[in-house]
């Protein structure tokens, strides 16, 4: 699994943060989203997958490979 | 909890009045005539109190698809946007708009001024600070003895004052912005009541934005009145947004919530045995509650296809959060509350790119209160019978007036 984010589609809703920590970030200065990781580990994928449907935005893609 | 099946159902969806009674039944369930629509047209038309009509939207892929789509607009100014009272447009018409109802490029200029004040680890930081305003205000309640109205003794105070600490407001004024913030969400008020309670609390903000646009600080409004790119008017429309909706809902939330769970005794018994289902316990309050009970208002801006149905440019849409927060399509036996299930789906918060920006500080709150209210007072209860309690079905945001509770 491949994650992209598109920053200018985030509204710093805090929804992928609360949902996957430690795959994305909020930056402190215009709250908007940060990706920590990249490729998740498998562990990761179902968090990851309900952060991409709970974002508002859709600032959050996941990409099969 | 669902009353559904005994109900009178509509003959006609064109008979389906925006907003509709509750007429007597669960008064945590959304009205029965919703109900019927999710099951049969999850997008139909429905009146509005001005002889108008729109398109009432109940099912939760159709809420959802309407709240992502920009052609679907949140600013009031465009012809065709639904009002709820007219007291609603009277705010609209009259005042300086907010990211609330604008869209795209402004929008997101506006909003971005203040996204980096609730961010998660911002808010997660603050968590001390909440548990102590939670515990002074309990102090204070049991001190004064039982019984007592939780709405006034602590449901209130607390989202009061952790919002006034964090936009820097004085909370010795709250008696002041309270009674005012009320008179602005009251559907039976009149137009020009609306209209003196929304300058009364705009002179306010404006002067209070002033002051520290000369003397900053490090509160929410200091930092927002020192930025060079926004004007004072500016500033204080969106201190009066943020101060009217850190008040109202958290409160509301906090003692709907605690009325459900009281009402729900083997839920209440879960909470206080399990301290680690808080988290969740909120989702799922949150969304059997939905106390944003009369809906997500939006006008389409371009012709659409909406599941179906087409639905042209100037359109009033009414995204009804209640009955999508019961799609048994997402939520399986949604009409009965289970803080144990993974209700983290739900439209409370709205969804889209103007979904609350204050999530994340109404979650650690309700997280809060209610665990610390609930493991403090392992007696509570309410003080009058169920059958007293008025709710809120006269204002913007559902609740209760008053919740007298013993312990
Ligand atoms: S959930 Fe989406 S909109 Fe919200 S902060 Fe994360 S990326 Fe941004």
């Amino acid at each position: 699994m491949k994650v992209t984010v598109d920053q200018d589609r985030c509204c710093g809703s805090g929804q992928c943060v609360l949902t996957a920590p430690e795959v994305f970030d909020q930056s402190d200065d215009d709250g908007l989203v940060r990706l920590l990781l990249p490729s998740p580990t498998p562990e990761q994928h179902a968090s990851v997958r309900l952060a991409a449907a709970l974002c508002p935005g859709n600032a959050i893609t996941v990409h099969d490979v | 909890m669902t009353t559904a099946a005994h109900r009178a159902v509509p003959s006609d969806p064109a008979d389906l009045a925006v907003p509709a009674a509750r007429d007597g039944g669960c008064p945590f369930d959304p009205p029965p005539a919703y109900d019927q629509a999710l099951h049969t047209a999850p997008v139909t038309r429905a009146g509005l109190w001005d002889g108008s009509s729109l398109w009432l939207v109940t099912g939760h892929a159709q809420v959802r698809a309407v709240l992502a789509d920009e052609r679907f607009s949140a600013d009031a100014r465009h012809p065709g946007f639904p009002f709820l009272s007219p007291g609603r447009r009277e705010l609209v018409t009259r005042t300086t708009p907010t990211f609330l109802r604008l869209d795209g490029a402004e929008h997101a200029r506006q909003r971005r001024m203040l996204t980096g004040d609730f961010i998660v680890k911002r808010i997660e930081a603050m968590r001390p600070e909440i548990q102590r305003i939670v515990d002074d205000t309990l102090d204070r309640m049991t001190a004064d003895g039982s019984p007592a109205d939780l709405v006034s003794a602590f449901a209130l105070p607390v989202p009061s004052l952790v919002i006034c600490h964090l936009l820097g407001v004085p909370y010795e004024d709250h008696a002041f912005f309270q009674s005012r913030s009320t008179s602005l969400l009251d559907l039976a008020a009149p137009a020009e009541a609306v209209g003196v309670a929304q300058r009364e609390l705009t002179d306010y903000l404006r002067e209070l934005t002033g002051r520290k646009r000369s003397h900053p600080d490090e509160s929410v409004l200091g930092r927002l009145a020192a930025r060079p790119d926004t004007t004072l008017e500016e500033a204080a429309a969106m201190g009066l947004l943020l101060l009217v909706a850190g008040h109202e809902t958290t409160a509301n939330m906090t003692a709907l919530g605690t009325l459900a769970l009281l009402r729900n005794p083997e839920q209440a018994a879960r909470l206080r045995a399990e301290p680690g289902i808080a988290k969740g316990a909120v989702e799922e309050l949150l969304r059997w509650l939905s106390i944003v009970h009369l809906g997500v208002p939006r006008v389409a801006v371009e012709d659409v296809d909406l599941d179906g149905t087409p639905v042209r440019a100037g359109e009033g849409v009414l995204c009804m959060v209640s009955t999508a927060n019961r799609d048994p399509e997402v939520f399986p036996g949604g009409d009965r509350l289970d803080i144990g299930r993974d209700a983290r789906r739900h439209f409370a918060f709205g969804f889209g790119v103007h979904q609350c920006l204050g999530q994340p500080l109404a979650r650690a709150e309700l997280q809060i209160a209610l665990q610390t209210l609930f493991r403090r007072l392992p007696e509570l209860r309410l003080a009058v019978p169920y059958e007293s309690i008025r709710y809120r079905t006269d204002m913007v945001v559902y609740g209760v007036h008053e919740l007298p509770v013993a312990w």
